[in-house]
């Protein structure tokens, strides 16, 4: 049992990192790298929302949209996958907002560090892509609680490898047109080139 | 305002204010889709769509939402208007649904639509922000066709599925080049793309933030040229 969340984990990080392999999040991604600091603050506050997100919308969909599932109150054949999308982003919205209020009220020093970051994490599509991601794979709730992780900390992990990258940048000296955003784009496809080297694993 | 206004909102999103080269807007599934014309043809209406119409019912009720609550109202539009275009594709192109799978989902979080909802239809009038959303709409979808256009001829020797370049598996004499058809080669090609536009459009590059001085040799502090 603890083999297979563990290659959960390890695939969700590696073989199919979010941001890397599947290029989600993409603009806060690219946006908010210039320095360590603040693509550390951006990745803890993903992972946080990550591993509360996943799980819950693992929990709503199988037991209020998926087809049959409100069998118990009745109504067999009710079907509300159409409305998935919205409810999921607005349990991501929620969760967001409750975490905030949280932070502020019980863990002050964490709240002032993510700062700004957290409302930000509402229209991160690294999140929604997650639990999308996990209603497709069609994972049970342990599962989920371990795929939420595992995207967190990819994606984490990533954006503080580009900015450690993009810090030593500013020794080099760039043309002019490729300044900033243009050469962050080349750097990310070198990356993601050597992320791909990790497809060829099988857990 | 007037006619020439109008097309200046339009047309300004194209090239000169581009989301994706010059806003870091919408670059997600810029990335994803593109290693097929048809698809990525597809794509770019759902999302040409959406963001025009929801500038546009932003814009219509921008005067009654509270700002407090102003991103969920904004959410709720945008994924109503998303599960419209995703449930249309599936029932009439479902192939093309299953390719894009949940990227058109990912249109809710696509940064041009709220940036465009927070930044325009919450200040102006209805049919100026259905033409802004329209504009930005095309401007992705230049950049994405662009992209699509470039990977799949030089990928895989077709356009829309029909054959350009033979290639030498099939008998013919273009060597496919398979980097094209992966997906960081889309990086590339958009970093590229954006080294194109600026070299053309001056006014867009970003300053150096630490400029080395000409035939440095040793760091000079006191001149603050070199910052290390």
């Amino acid at each position: 049992m603890f083999e297979h969340y563990l290659s959960i984990f390890i695939t969700t990080v590696f073989i199919e990192n979010i941001a890397l392999s599947v290029f989600l999040g993409m603009c806060t991604f690219i946006a908010i790298s210039k320095k360590i600091d603040a693509a550390f603050g951006l990745g803890i506050a993903v992972i946080v929302v990550c591993l509360i997100t996943v799980p819950l919308n693992n929990l709503i969909y199988n037991s209020i949209l998926k087809e049959g599932a409100l069998a118990w109150a009745g109504l067999p054949e009710a079907n509300l996958e159409f409305v998935g999308l919205i409810s999921y982003i607005g349990v991501i919205a929620a969760a967001v907002q409750i975490l905030e209020m949280f932070l502020d009220k019980f863990v002050p020093a964490l709240y002032n560090a993510l700062g700004v970051f957290l409302p930000l994490i509402t229209v991160n599509c690294a999140i929604l892509g997650a639990s999308l991601f996990m209603i497709e794979k069609d994972l049970k709730f342990g599962e989920s609680v371990v795929y939420g992780l595992g995207a967190g900390v990819g994606w984490a992990m990533a954006i503080v490898v580009l900015a450690g990258i993009r810090e030593k940048l500013k020794y080099s000296d760039i043309p002019d047109g490729l300044q900033g955003l243009g050469v962050t784009f080349l750097i990310v496809g070198l990356m993601s080139f050597g992320f791909m080297s990790f497809g060829g694993i099988s857990l | 305002m007037t006619v020439k206004q109008y097309k200046q909102i339009l047309s300004k999103p194209l090239l000169e204010e581009n989301p994706i080269t010059l806003q870091i807007l919408g670059i997600c599934s810029a990335l994803a889709v593109t290693s097929n014309l048809s698809v990525t043809l597809v794509m770019c209406v759902a999302l040409t769509s959406v963001v025009s119409f929801s500038n546009l019912f932003i814009s219509i009720i921008r005067n009654y939402i509270p700002s407090s609550v102003r991103i969920i109202v904004q959410m709720t539009i945008i994924a109503s208007l998303v599960i419209v275009v995703d449930e249309l594709l599936k029932a009439y192109d479902y192939e093309t649904s299953k390719k894009l799978s949940v990227f058109v989902g990912l249109i809710i979080t696509n940064c041009i639509v709220m940036g465009r909802a927070e930044a325009f239809a919450m200040k102006e009038k209805p049919f100026v922000s259905f033409l802004d959303g329209l504009g930005n709409g095309l401007g992705y979808s230049i950049i994405l066709i662009a992209v699509a256009f470039v990977r799949e001829l030089f990928g895989a020797g077709t356009l829309m599925g029909y054959e350009i370049l033979p290639l030498v598996s099939n008998g013919g004499w273009y060597p496919a080049n398979n980097l094209l058809l992966l997906p960081p080669s889309s990086f590339i090609l958009i970093g590229l793309m954006i080294w194109g536009i600026r070299a053309y459009k001056k006014d867009q590059i970003e300053p150096n933030e630490y400029k080395l001085s000409r035939h440095a040799t040793a760091p000079d502090l006191s001149k603050r040229e070199l910052n290390v």
